[in-house]
């Protein structure tokens, strides 16, 4: 069978099925837009993890007026434990950077935070406790800190702030699990609907793949036209389900990054990757689905 | 061409066979009627030559395959060896009466070329010259069953199955398929034919094969419809 020829059936074949190619189109654009979206959460999950683990320091709190740890006990650190904990901060190999945050600092950045409170005006200087900001190599490297100097004298408590951010990202992780999960649904729906328009289209069209039994088609040149109008919908669909995609990208380009300034957004390269990724579920599995339905219903 | 050894046919859950114990021979260039009550097993004969049926024993040989031996895949190139013909014609309904032709050969791989070339030649054969872009819905029985035979034999195959291609033309219309298929047959294809019209096996004198509870029960060279001893 000339290619010319099988064109022209698979062209006849989604015309005369419009309302079922067109359903099949608009099922696969939403699916895979569903998973696109799963994927792009992921991609916007891992975005601002990098963005925040990279922000975030270890705190290593120094004895006040107000500690009340067991380490504290002897009172207020003095400028020789301060200035020791500092130099074993530095040697640390997994330090990148130690800044130093006096009480009056403190109370600046205290003062700055809770400005419209009433709380900043029954608080003194004095009362906050000054600390080390310690900036990590790797985050995840936390627990070296923790067991270096928690229980030293001088030392109130060490405090980091990836565990404040963790119970975040788990929600997010759950969200994003959900949007995968959806799309992954959405996705075999997609798929047993492909495989009952096939099934409806072999069954519409017995008299032609009769004749071409008689006259004797081979069973994939049979099969063929059908698979190609499967993976021409689901082509078709994939182009809409890519160009939802970039729309949404380009609304949280414009829209929604000038809104919240406080984390990085996915960039257009997760779009494509995403899309790619779209492409190759959505051939396998229209593929996949023709191919199991054809077999079943246009045996030779 | 076609040589059944020893064939039966029992289909799943039926007690008596459909066919029982067939041998005989069809040669090349025959024409040969098959003819037998509703139930005497020549659908299951001609079911057997197409491979839509496979025997439960005996040997079968179409155009030089064993069919006991012919893996699936390879059918569809004994199809190709075969032309079918049927009493409901089996015309596409949505093509036109050349493009219902040029089917097979679109099938079987042909270029537009050759198409356009046999093309012509097949409606002159059949007649039908003047209505190559009607539809079988806008032609007459008879014409769509000219139209069938010549998809059949647009591929030139060596054999020929009609399965009572006149059951649902009348009379005077059978003649003429009778004659187109004749002449096909003058040019050396071999013809077998299942029938009930009677008639029309008196008039042609070819040879008959009768059938009756999947037995062969006359195998004439010069036969007629009924046996007259």
């Amino acid at each position: 069978m000339r290619a010319g020829f099988l064109l022209k059936e698979v062209r006849i074949g989604l015309r005369r099925n419009l309302t079922m190619t067109f359903a099949v189109v608009v099922t696969v654009a939403i699916s895979l837009s569903l998973l696109g979206i799963g994927l792009l959460s992921n991609a916007q999950v891992n975005a601002m993890k990098d963005y925040w683990y990279d922000k975030i320091e270890v705190s290593v709190f120094l004895c006040g007026t107000l500690s009340e740890s067991p380490t504290c006990a002897n009172g207020v650190v003095t400028a020789e434990q301060r200035a020791a904990i500092k130099t074993d901060l530095d040697a640390l190999p997994v330090v990148d950077s130690v800044f130093y945050e006096s009480q009056t600092e403190a109370f600046t950045r205290f003062k700055e935070r809770f400005k419209n409170s009433a709380i900043a005006q029954n608080v003194t200087a004095d009362q906050l406790p000054e600390s080390f900001r310690v900036k990590l190599k790797d985050p995840t490297q936390f627990d070296v800190v923790v067991s270096a100097f928690s229980g030293r004298p001088g030392v109130d408590i060490v405090q980091d702030q990836r565990t404040i951010l963790e119970k975040f990202f788990r929600l997010l992780d759950v969200l994003r699990n959900g949007a995968l999960l959806v799309g992954l649904f959405s996705v075999i729906t997609a798929a047993l609907l492909i495989s009952n328009t096939l099934r409806i289209a072999a069954f519409n069209r017995r008299r032609e793949t009769g004749v071409m039994k008689l006259v004797g088609a081979s069973s994939w040149s049979i099969q063929l036209p059908f698979l190609l109008e499967g993976v021409f919908s689901a082509v078709l669909g994939w182009v809409f389900a890519t160009g939802l995609l970039s729309g949404l990208k380009y609304v949280v380009d414009t829209k929604v990054a000038p809104l919240l300034t406080f984390t990085k957004f996915f960039a257009w390269d997760q779009v494509w990757i995403s899309s790619a990724i779209l492409l190759g579920v959505g051939l396998f599995v229209s593929i996949l689905a023709s191919a199991l339905t054809l077999r079943r219903y246009l045996k030779v | 061409m076609i040589r059944f050894e020893n064939v039966t046919k029992v289909y799943a859950g039926q007690e008596r066979p459909a066919l029982d114990g067939v041998n005989l021979e069809i040669t090349k260039g025959e024409f040969v009627f098959l003819v037998g009550k509703s139930g005497s097993g020549k659908s299951t004969f001609l079911r057997l030559i197409l491979r839509e049926e496979r025997p439960t024993s005996g040997v079968i040989h179409v155009a030089g395959k064993d069919l006991g031996k012919l893996a699936n895949h390879k059918v569809p190139e004994l199809r190709r060896q075969l032309g079918t013909v049927f009493q409901d014609f089996r015309l596409l309904p949505n093509k036109t009466i050349s493009e219902n032709i040029a089917f097979s050969l679109h099938v079987l791989g042909y270029s537009q070329k050759e198409i356009n070339r046999e093309i012509p030649e097949m409606l002159e054969l059949v007649g039908l010259e003047d209505k190559a872009d009607r539809l079988p819905s806008e032609i007459s029985g008879g014409e769509q069953q000219r139209v069938a035979i010549a998809r059949a034999y647009v591929t030139k195959p060596p054999i020929i199955i009609a399965d009572e291609p006149t059951g649902n033309l009348d009379p005077e219309l059978s003649v003429g398929i009778m004659k187109l298929l004749d002449r096909i047959n003058r040019e050396g294809t071999t013809v077998l034919m299942a029938t009930h019209d009677s008639g029309i096996v008196d008039q042609m004198r070819k040879r008959v094969i009768e059938l009756d509870s999947g037995h062969v029960i006359r195998d004439q060279v010069r036969g007629v419809y009924g046996y007259t001893g």
